[in-house]
């Protein structure tokens, strides 16, 4: 019935956005043969959103996908145009990496990057169905009716699946701006009886930088000496620039509140949920009504491109009155709009319907990542995009599962949290969601996750190379720190504060006090000025939180204990008496992986817990009897 | 899910006996037994009969819907008459009904925690109340039952959430539009939770005792009359008394109730010299004691006893004064005169110091506010040195919630950031 017009692969991934991206060069690099089939080949790496990669959290996911030999970072730097790391104050734990990219660099090095992969191939199209044999994932079906055979699936869509614009009380279904919907496939995992929820996110008016008046703007420059995202990265590969900071004022605020009626969200246009920490103008206007200002960020696109981000300024209004308020701000008075700002509507699976290698627990073979989960931003979809191409690549040679944990890093706290909790609003990735966030660092995603890449077989010959020296160097500087001690009156010398009467310490120790650093270790001993500097500051922050570590690894121990037991796929929480029905619908739907994850469920209680784990252990005993 | 039943009042003979049923089947059993199944909380008599149609008991009949019981399941309560031989009978005929067990002991009252009946201080406090012997245990326990431990461990989870708020706005939103000086607030914050866990940890020694028991030596001389004045508070012969000096050797303890208050009085051994070596172990121990009671009734015949030291608080009474025929402060077990001054003053001191009671009442409390309260002032250490980065005050308040948190229920980052999203207008 169909013509075979493809090779078969391994692993086909659907859609080209940062998920996509990433999972094919992480199928890729595994070694399989793998097809990433999308509807604009030329739209293979686009950033549809806000021109900028990192921050807070995020910056923590990409070094991770980095560390793991991922693309997104090494683009990101390719096409950074200006770098800062933020809560440059505050410790290196809570510090995130952050660049504007230069669009088109950024597309143009994504694509560049998927072409050197001998084992990738890149087919235009859109798939209307995936094929399911006897529960074994054959193939998926293009719209044309051609039959691509593949063992494995990744679906990242992002919000394409019934994807709906908004502006004002025009609507009408696209993916993003200028792009189709896939609601072919939409109605494929309708079918599926896999849950779906729906989602909206928004954008705002993107300006013309050729009318803004910058001399009478305030300037973000960014940092003098970068932070880069990926390990590899030692140089910027193009010129820098600053953005510009203006502000919303009370004008603004009232045409925005004279035209609510008319704005998609506020006109009742609009059923799915946005994030709480994106909102739109009109929500901010709306919710924070006591502040009469609200900061905008002037983001540009590119070197050679007019196009500004105004970062702050989401909106679903008219484009009258898009064009009214943006002109009532400061240094926008003459501005004029390229594209209006837009909210968009689309579906999400509920990630709960998915295990820890991102895979559909209903459909073995079909992997899910990217917004297509209910998250939200580029990062959080390149860190999925690994997890699925990894395990999509795993499933299809037959080999293990890869997963990641909430201990060992941002990406395992991520998929963690989708796939026991669900999402009720679009997710982002928070410093804060990570209990161990003092190991979690940026600045050791390698140490945390390279032995890892290098295990599995993802990592490359340079930076296999560049790791093990690294690690070397560390593990040097370590031992000449712990070899050495010093008397109280020789560190009080050094200009270190501590009590007389203390004992003997070791350089490694006073590293880990507050306000050390290290150059009162050089002022002690000279001599380690050989060690380079990368590295002593490497030293100093793995120093830092040492005490702290203590404490967070005997809850690691902990959590590790907890995710070994194991809860049985399948298990029947309705045969437990005296648990709760709503605690019981709630396992039903989450089905936790391990009784670590279990205790994360909303509403779970300490007695439920125990309840469960007397039910659990004698499964366990007689598996092993 | 089982159905469970369970003689709920105590074992053996008593006018009424309470036979209590919970779980999905207590109503069908209820029909099974009356022939009926009365209105929700309506107290009904019923005939009640086994299978076979003989008649057990004439008895009340409660029952309560599913979300408006104890357990917080389907559940219904048997008041029959308290013979045992009744009671026998409807456990035997409860037994033969399919999907009915006899409960494990502590059974509903766990169910009712897995169900959020309670929280796990009130388990405490319904054990308590349980075992409450005097007034004053009684409205401890019901203090704590009543959820007011939980209220208060509640209010200073929502300060200290509040507070990780504050500082990790001012991290995972470093480049928004947020207040930048927030330390103000949280120390502000920290200061009010520490200062109450001060003040409630101050209280758990009162409140310790009104749950064990306050302790009362009665100390002096050989043959002052210790035993003697023992006896007359306790009502019985409860120490064995004699002229001969030296007689008492051990502490001889009686547990009353003193205005409501559980006071056990400690008969010691006469305090002199001796070569004796079982009475002067008897001596040893006798001052041991004295010296870890809450008060000490110091009898005297004119001068302060060998091995006392004096405390401000000390009652000192001229012993036997009956004989001396003083108008002074003195007591005399023999006659009884100033038996009740005694007890007034007991009562007074003692009372002062219940007053000072707080909400932790078990161990396991004191510890949980103890630790919690030095990890906070570890994160007040950070904030007012400036010495440590902010993300490590963040850690010891997330540690302390979770120590707190298991007094009662669980944190979880969603408050967090509940938190933040209403308090700051995020979103660049």
């Amino acid at each position: 019935m169909f013509h075979v017009k493809h090779d078969s692969f391994d692993v086909v991934v659907v859609g080209g956005g940062h998920a996509g991206c990433e999972a094919a060069h992480a199928a890729s690099r595994m070694g399989v043969r793998v097809a990433l089939i999308t509807l604009d080949p030329a739209k293979i790496g686009v950033m549809s959103c806000n021109p900028a990669i990192g921050g807070l959290g995020k910056g923590h996911l990409v070094r991770e996908v980095d560390a793991m030999d991922g693309v997104m970072g090494r683009v990101a730097d390719k096409a950074g145009i200006q770098f800062r790391l933020l809560n440059r104050r505050k410790g290196p734990a809570v510090q995130g990496p952050r660049a504007q990219s230069d669009r088109k660099i950024y597309r143009e090095s994504m694509q560049a990057e998927l072409a050197l992969l001998s084992n990738l191939t890149v087919i235009a199209g859109e798939v209307a169905d995936i094929v399911a044999e006897k529960g074994t994932i054959t193939a998926v079906v293009l719209a044309d009716g051609t039959n691509v055979a593949t063992r494995a699936v990744v679906v990242t869509t992002g919000t394409f699946l019934r994807g709906m614009v908004h502006i004002g009380d025009v609507s009408y279904p696209a993916g993003r701006m200028g792009d189709d919907p896939s609601n072919r496939l939409a109605a494929r995992f309708a079918d599926m009886g896999l849950p779906l929820g729906r989602l909206k996110t928004g954008t705002p008016p993107r300006l013309d930088g050729r009318t803004i008046n910058w001399d009478i703007l305030e300037e973000q420059p960014g940092d003098d000496d970068p932070t880069f995202f990926s390990f590899l990265t030692s140089k910027t590969d193009t010129r820098q620039v600053s953005c510009g900071i203006t502000h919303t004022n009370a004008r603004t605020h009232q045409i925005i509140h004279d035209n609510l009626g008319r704005s998609a969200m506020y006109g009742g246009h609009i059923e799915g949920i946005g994030p709480r920490y994106c909102p739109s103008i009109e929500d901010k206007v709306v919710r924070f009504a006591e502040k009469d200002s609200h900061q905008v960020f002037l983001e540009p696109e590119g070197l050679d491109d007019p196009t500004i981000y105004p970062n702050g300024i989401s909106t679903s209004l008219p484009v009258d009155v898009q064009e009214a308020y943006v002109r009532s701000i400061l240094g926008l008075e003459n501005v004029a709009i390229l594209q209006p700002g837009y909210a968009i509507e689309y579906d999400y699976v509920d990630p709960q319907a998915l295990n820890l290698s991102l895979q559909l627990r209903a459909q073995p073979g079909l992997f899910l990542a990217g917004q297509i989960n209910g998250t939200t931003g580029y990062e959080e979809a390149a860190a999925q995009g690994l997890v699925a191409g990894l395990n999509a690549a795993q499933h299809a040679v037959g080999a293990a599962p890869i997963t990641f944990n909430r201990s060992s890093s941002y990406i395992g706290v991520m998929i963690d949290d989708l796939t026991s909790r669900g999402v009720a609003e679009p997710y982002r990735m928070f410093t804060s969601r990570a209990e161990f966030r003092l190991s979690l660092r940026a600045d050791n995603a390698d140490q945390r996750l390279t032995p890892l890449g290098q295990e599995i077989g993802c990592v490359s010959g340079i930076r296999s190379d560049a790791f093990g020296a690294k690690m070397d160097a560390l593990s040097r500087g370590r031992s000449a720190l712990d070899a050495e001690s010093w008397t109280p009156r020789e560190i009080m010398g050094a200009g270190i504060k501590v009590s007389a009467d203390g004992g003997r310490r070791t350089s490694w120790d006073l590293l880990s006090f507050p306000n050390v650093t290290f150059s009162e270790i050089l002022a002690l001993n000279p001599a380690h000025s050989d060690i380079p500097r990368d590295i002593q500051d490497q030293l100093w922050r793995d120093a830092l939180y040492s005490k702290y570590l203590d404490r967070q690894e005997r809850d690691a121990a902990i959590l590790k204990r907890d995710e070994a037991l194991l809860i049985p796929e399948g298990f029947a929480y309705d045969d437990i008496s005296g648990l709760s029905n709503e605690l019981k619908q709630k396992l039903n739907r989450a089905r936790p992986a391990s009784m670590a994850q279990a205790a994360r469920i909303e509403g779970m209680t300490p007695a439920a817990l125990s309840l469960l784990l007397v039910r659990i252990r004698p499964l366990r005993q007689e598996k092993l009897a | 899910m089982d159905t469970i039943y369970a003689l709920a009042s105590a074992q053996g003979k008593a006018g009424v006996a309470v036979v209590r049923l919970s779980g999905p089947a207590a109503h069908d059993a209820i029909l099974r037994l009356c022939g009926r199944i009365p209105p929700m909380r309506h107290a009904t008599l019923c005939r009640v009969s086994s299978d076979d149609g003989s008649v057990i008991d004439t008895a009340l009949v409660l029952t309560f819907a599913k979300g408006a019981s104890f357990t917080g399941e389907t559940s219904a309560e048997i008041q029959l008459h308290g013979s045992r031989a009744t009671v026998a009978a409807l456990l035997v005929t409860l037994s033969k009904i399919p999907g009915l067990r006899l409960a494990e002991p502590g059974e509903f009252t766990r169910r009712a925690l897995e169900n959020g009946r309670l929280d796990l201080t009130e388990v405490e406090g319904l054990a308590d109340l349980i075992d409450a012997e005097t007034e004053a245990q009684r409205l401890q326990a019901l203090r704590v039952l009543s959820g007011a431990l939980g209220k208060k461990t509640e209010s200073w989870r929502t300060s200290l959430i509040r507070a990780m708020a504050l500082l990790e706005v001012t991290i995972d939103f470093a480049d928004e539009d947020v207040p930048v000086d927030v330390t103000p607030e949280v120390i502000a914050l920290l200061r009010d939770v520490t200062a109450s866990l001060v003040q409630e940890v101050a209280g758990f020694a009162a409140a310790e005792r009104i749950r064990d028991g306050f302790e009362v030596a009665i100390v002096g001389p050989p043959n002052i009359g210790k035993s003697t004045l023992l006896n007359t508070l306790a009502g019985r012969d409860a120490a064995i008394t004699s002229d001969v000096a030296g007689t008492t050797r051990d502490v001889i303890e009686v547990r009353m109730d003193v205005g409501g208050l559980p006071v056990t009085f400690l008969d010691t051994a006469g305090l002199r010299k001796t070569d004796d070596l079982v009475e002067g172990l008897g001596i040893e121990r006798a001052i041991a004691r004295a010296n870890q009671a809450d008060l000490r009734v110091i009898l005297t015949d004119g001068s302060v006893p060998d091995g006392v030291t004096l405390l401000d608080d000390d009652l000192i009474l001229r012993g036997k004064v009956d004989l001396v025929g003083d108008d002074g402060p003195g007591v005399s077990g023999k006659t009884g005169q100033g038996v009740t001054g005694l007890l007034n003053h007991v009562c007074a001191a003692l009372s002062q110091r219940a007053a000072g009671a707080g909400l932790a009442v078990h161990e396991r409390h004191r510890q949980a506010m103890t630790s919690s309260k030095a990890v906070l002032e570890s994160a007040l250490d950070a904030l007012e040195m400036g010495n440590r980065p902010t993300e490590l005050a963040v850690e010891d308040i997330r540690q302390a919630v979770a120590i707190l948190d298991a007094l009662v229920g669980r944190i979880d980052v969603e408050n967090v950031l509940d938190e933040i999203f209403s308090s700051f207008c995020l979103g660049k």
